[in-house]
């Protein structure tokens, strides 16, 4: 009943990421979207598709909010965010038709919308595709795991921030994680730290550390944190290309390195 | 069961085991016996269970980690200072519950008595319940799909003895889902006071919560307010403020403007409040003096203040003494 792997619009994929995370606002879609940029800097073809329905952020991230979806014969074409058409995305913020419109949906609808985003986007070649999700262990998560099965993903990237609410949250993912048999390909800690820009004394607004003990805690890799930078919240703000603007920040060695860590992973 | 067909019309709609749709499906004769269109009785009986509670708030954002829970953990605390205010604190977050943490009740169980699931008590006046209770070790996940968790909501309403409430504050997970349509749903015929919206001032944020008022509005859930948390950093060095999360399009406060509800107040981002909910104690007493502590106050008193205007009708008609008697007049035997 699933396609093969052989077939299908995900047949020309090579390595499909998800980026995951039990807590909300940890900074998925800014980790999505800044791995899809580094990895786009190094020479690859990126696919992002953004499963989090009731709450799409990728659109805005890369600026292509109000952006159409077309049809063509191998199904939905998605959006490509910049002229050469090395990322393209995939987003429900694309089907709606005005932005603050909310989609009050329960999972079979969701489940069903995900199934068509994994089965009809004709995404081409690509390098890498990179899933984003909404927070917690539920419909979204399963559905999408389910649909992207035949094409054996590469693993998860799990998000956390290092204070100890969001870690309990997101060790419950990691149980998500080896309940389904989905590989974790490592822990980012977002947020850790935040340096005053008067005095360039280093704050742990939400703690620290919490990432890579969790890490340990659960023997995962330990992929980096990126510290709290505000011009990173601007870059996605206005959905400039924080990797190509900023490259003396701390945030961008602390994400090239992630992206490099990955590239590692998977051998050309 | 698992998957609802394309174009079904709804187990409530007129065209329920009519549409071509239904044909061939297992549930086409309970649908079209109209059996899916009579409301779930829970409803009628969470409406009976909640008469005891005076007041119910739902604290909402359509983004995650904006700080919900922070927000309802502090407004259970603050209003249960006072000793004679039985205050409830519910966690619907099926998936992430961060109360039980966050209200250091970690590895507490609920238990059970005649009269239902029993919350755990803070304090005296301070009951809490959260799927966090149910389980058995902090690393255990929930991997439910939505009407499993619909269930739990409806058992958590209905099931559990809350007893005399002053207040009821009712905690949500992200989004405009499962979880949210079902609460509302169950809560229908009770009467909910309103709903409490948390933001960070970034657009990014933002967007996520103009759907949740859309939301709002869509199933006619009156918002008492708007609180932009995150709202600034003092530097603890230098005292110099900056903005982590910049408001670029001006923040909650022209969102309100725009949308014509009230903005109850901004919480700056301060180092402690991370650390008090990690460590399970209320922020308003470790650090009284803090600029946040006093907009967390204000936003509160004023979460009151509305609460005390919009007390719900039914409980005035209930009191009126011709109607007691009716009551009385049924059920009593002869």
């Amino acid at each position: 009943m699933e396609a093969s792997a052989e077939s299908g619009n995900l047949a020309g994929v090579r390595h499909i990421i998800l980026i995951l995370s039990g807590k909300g606002g940890v900074g998925k879609s800014t980790i999505s979207t800044e791995l899809a940029l580094a990895l786009r800097h190094m020479g690859k073809k990126v696919g992002i598709l953004d499963v989090d329905l009731c709450g799409p952020s990728i659109p805005r991230m890369l600026r292509a909010q109000g952006r159409a979806v077309h049809q063509c014969d191998g199904g939905w074409v998605p959006v490509f965010v910049d002229q050469e058409q090395s990322v393209s995305l995939m987003s429900v913020g694309f089907l709606l038709e005005k932005p603050d419109e909310a989609v009050v949906w329960r999972g079979p609808k969701k489940n069903a919308l995900i199934k068509q985003f994994v089965s009809d986007v004709a995404w081409g070649q690509l390098d890498y595709l990179v899933v984003d999700t909404p927070p917690g262990t539920s419909d979204e998560h399963m559905a999408a795991l389910d649909a992207l099965r035949p094409y054996s993903p590469l693993g998860a990237v799990v998000v956390t921030t290092p204070q100890a609410v969001s870690v309990g949250d997101v060790r419950r993912e990691l149980t998500f994680c080896r309940k389904t048999g989905l590989r974790v390909i490592g822990i980012v800690e977002n947020m850790s730290g935040f340096v005053c820009p008067h005095c360039t004394e280093c704050t742990n607004v939400f703690s620290r550390g919490g990432g890579e003990e969790l890490a340990k805690h659960a023997g995962v890799p330990f992929l980096g944190s990126v510290p709290l930078d505000p011009e990173l919240t601007r870059c996605l703000e206005e959905g400039r290309d924080f990797i190509q603007e900023f490259p003396q920040s701390p945030a961008f060695h602390a994400l090239s390195a992630i992206a490099q860590k990955i590239l590692k992973e998977t051998p050309a | 069961m698992e998957e609802t067909p394309h174009d079904c019309p709804g187990t409530g709609s007129a065209q329920a085991g009519r549409g071509s749709a239904c044909q061939g499906c297992p549930n086409q004769q309970l649908c079209a016996s109209g059996a899916g269109a009579v409301p779930d009785p829970a409803i009628e009986e969470i409406k009976e269970k909640m008469k005891t509670v005076k007041h119910k708030i739902l604290v909402l954002s359509g983004k995650g980690g904006v700080g919900k829970s922070t927000f309802s953990a502090h407004l259970a605390h603050a209003l249960a200072e006072d000793e004679n205010t039985q205050v409830a604190l519910l966690d619907i977050d099926i998936c992430g519950p961060s109360i039980p943490k966050m209200m250091g009740l970690e590895g507490e169980q609920v238990h059970q008595s005649g009269s239902g699931w029993s919350p755990v008590f803070l304090e005296d006046n301070l009951g809490v319940m959260s799927v966090g209770f149910l389980l058995s070790s902090p690393d255990d996940a929930v991997i439910w799909r939505g009407p499993k968790k619909n269930g739990m909501i409806k058992q958590f309403l209905r099931d559990v003895d809350w007893g005399e409430v002053d207040y009821l504050i009712v905690d949500t997970p992200p989004g405009t889902s499962d979880e949210h349509l079902s609460v509302i749903q169950y809560l229908a015929a009770a009467h909910i006071d309103g709903a409490v919206v948390i933001t960070t001032p970034q657009e990014v944020s933002l967007q996520d919560v103009r759907k949740e008022i859309n939301f709002c509005h869509k199933v006619k859930l009156p918002i008492i307010g708007v609180v932009e948390n995150m709202s600034g950093f003092i530097c603890p060095k230098c005292k110099k403020e900056s903005q982590i999360f910049a408001p670029t399009t001006g923040g909650a406060e022209v969102m309100c403007q725009d949308l014509k509800i009230p903005l109850l107040g901004k919480v700056p981002l301060d180092p402690h409040i991370g650390k008090s909910c990690d460590e399970g104690r209320s922020f308003l007493i470790d650090v009284p003096d803090s600029p946040a502590t006093l907009a967390y106050r204000s936003i509160i008193q004023r979460i009151q203040e509305f609460c005390s205007l919009h007390q719900p009708k039914e409980e005035r008609t209930s009191l009126a003494p011709e109607t007691q008697q009716n009551v009385l007049d049924e059920s009593s035997p002869s």
